[in-house]
């Protein structure tokens, strides 16, 4: 067989995704960075050179409201999410009777379409006569708006995220930990290390680089959450559901102001390249690759 | 932990996550006066079965169900063909910026859609596809998603090249060693790509909201929506049309369990 062809043909069986790299990602991407010096209403553009930072950064609290809701969700629903997936998969780690069913039971969550997802727990929410406030009822609380009070929504919505921990995330914890050497145990309780020393030392080293991906892919999600907004609150009440995402979408697709969603959208894309690049950064204190030698 | 407590505690984990499916259920099936019931009824005295039909009828759930199954399953074999093409030409051959391209594979799994969510708007419009399906299929026949090429190549990586060779020595052409050797092969991986791009079109509300706007032309995400705009103050058929869009993910999942849960794994062991 001659050399050259076959990497021609590699080439050709990657142009699909190539393609789609430049007309769907690269090429939109420098024009957003474009559009977002711009003033654009789908009919006229203006340059408007910086003019759209400055307003954002300076002179919109809207922006800075989004921010914070958008921040302080993520603060809460990831680490809670890992922390559960992990939690659920150490229990079905322990061969206990009737795992798959149990992880099938767990699993079912996440394949609840988005929209119906919000319909639900928009029902069990419901101040009067919600599943949440009559189960509360029962121990003598209760009696609160979560969707109508601000001091609740957030807390509401990172609640229902935490309903998908058994999804796909935890079926990853599980195999990762299936595939943990008992050798490694073995040795551990060989010197004496307790359960919970077995778990630090042993489980979470060997775990941390599924978890660091998660963690990654988690924060990005979480500053990307759009559908339960839109539809349980409309970003209210008094803008405390008021998500970065839903501010891209309203400034685009409602007030038509495409220079500024641009410019909105490239804040988000930086932000999150420097959450991303501050993690990788951390990483290297905290998570190990096997095979890598230990200090 | 001891096994009894454990499974104790198992259990009633199993049911908060039950919960909400039963309680949805229990809303669809009562009529409009039980539904504020209280204390609530967890089974309705009667059993209102017409629910169903009633949401059904209300909107055009039909026609929606339909357009939501051609785009789904447009997208699904958009994703699995042009996905494995792709892992392929990344996982057998070897050519120059290769790894800096599959690089910039994994890199774009960490991109925000929103970035470039306006400026493909603007290209669809130039095009004048707007409320047309095309900007909710084309995309995935562009290599499927990183995220599913990263997957298939991983598997791909994992079957022994030798089987390649040994059929291109019979003469086959490297489409033929994709299609006739390494996609048999790729079962678990293929089905896991294929259930997570069905569930994730059927489920995708960004889409339709940017791109269609005559109701005849809805998918069930936003038809669920103007169900809810219609309809919002009758919960029991907001439950129940809410269940008709939540059930073909359900049985989906059940048909490929099996192969399905294999392949979420093997994603993970990527994930080191």
């Amino acid at each position: 067989m001659k050399k050259h062809q076959p990497g021609r043909w590699g080439f050709i069986f990657i142009l699909p995704w190539l393609l789609g790299f430049i007309f769907f990602t690269a090429g939109p991407m420098i024009a957003s960075l474009v559009l977002s010096f711009t003033r654009y209403d789908l009919s006229t553009i203006h340059f408007v050179g910086t003019k759209n930072y400055e307003r954002i950064l300076f002179d919109e609290p809207l922006f800075w409201k989004s921010l914070q809701v958008t921040v302080t969700y993520a603060f809460f629903s990831v680490p809670l999410g890992i922390a559960g997936s992990l939690a659920l998969a150490l229990m079905l780690n322990q061969k206990v009777a009737g795992e798959r069913i149990f992880r099938t039971l767990f699993y079912l969550p996440s394949l609840v379409p988005s929209v119906a997802s919000a319909l639900l727990w928009s029902w069990i929410f419901n101040a009067d006569n919600g599943l949440l406030n009559y189960t509360l009822g029962l121990f003598g609380w209760g009696g609160v708006e979560w969707l109508a009070d601000e001091r609740y929504t957030l807390g509401a919505f990172v609640v229902m995220s935490l309903w998908g921990i058994g999804g796909g995330r935890m079926i990853i914890f599980l195999a990762g930990l299936q595939g943990i050497s008992e050798s490694y145990y073995e040795a551990a309780r060989l010197d004496g290390a307790s359960a919970w020393r077995q778990f630090r030392n042993v489980t979470l080293p060997l775990l941390s680089p599924v978890m660091f991906f998660n963690l990654i892919l988690g924060v990005i999600g979480a500053f990307q959450v759009f559908t339960q907004a839109y539809i349980m609150t409309a970003g209210g009440p008094n803008n405390a559901t008021y998500f970065y995402a839903l501010a891209i979408f309203r400034n685009a697709f409602e007030y038509f102001k495409l220079g500024k969603a641009s410019a909105l959208a490239w804040i988000l894309f930086l932000i999150l390249m420097a959450i991303t690049a501050l993690q990788f950064w951390a990483s290297k204190r905290w998570v190990h690759y096997e095979g890598e030698a230990k200090s | 932990m001891k096994k009894a407590p454990l499974l104790f505690f198992l259990i009633l984990l199993s049911v908060v996550a039950l919960v909400p499916f039963i309680w949805t259920v229990s809303t669809a099936l009562k009529d409009d006066q039980e539904v504020f019931a209280f204390p609530p009824r967890w089974i309705p005295e009667t059993i209102q079965w017409g629910n169903f039909q009633k949401a059904w009828t209300a909107l055009p759930f039909t026609q929606w169900v339909i357009n939501t199954i051609v785009v789904t399953l447009a997208c699904t074999v958009g994703q699995m063909l042009t996905g494995s093409l792709v892992a392929y030409g990344f996982s057998r051959f070897k050519f120059k910026g290769r790894d800096t391209l599959f690089g910039l594979v994994i890199a774009t799994m960490m991109l925000p859609g929103q970035v470039t969510m306006i400026p493909v708007f603007m290209i669809w419009r130039e095009l004048r596809a707007i409320d047309t399906y095309w900007p909710l299929i084309l995309p995935a026949f562009f290599g499927g998603g990183a995220f599913n090429i990263f997957l298939i190549r991983q598997f791909f990586l994992s079957i022994p090249n030798e089987l390649d060779e040994a059929a291109m020595i019979d003469g086959a052409s490297y489409l033929r060693v994709w299609w006739q050797i390494l996609l048999p092969l790729s079962a678990p991986v293929l089905a896991t790509v294929g259930v997570l791009s069905f569930i994730g079109h059927w489920d995708d509300f960004n889409g339709p909201l940017i791109y269609l706007n005559s109701p005849e032309k809805y998918t069930v995400s936003i038809g669920l929506r103007m169900f809810q705009d219609s309809y919002g103050s009758e919960t029991n058929l907001l439950m129940a049309a809410s269940l008709i869009h939540i059930l073909p993910t359900i049985v989906l999942f059940f048909f490929a369990q099996r192969y399905f849960m294999r392949g979420i794994q093997l994603s993970g062991l990527g994930g080191r």
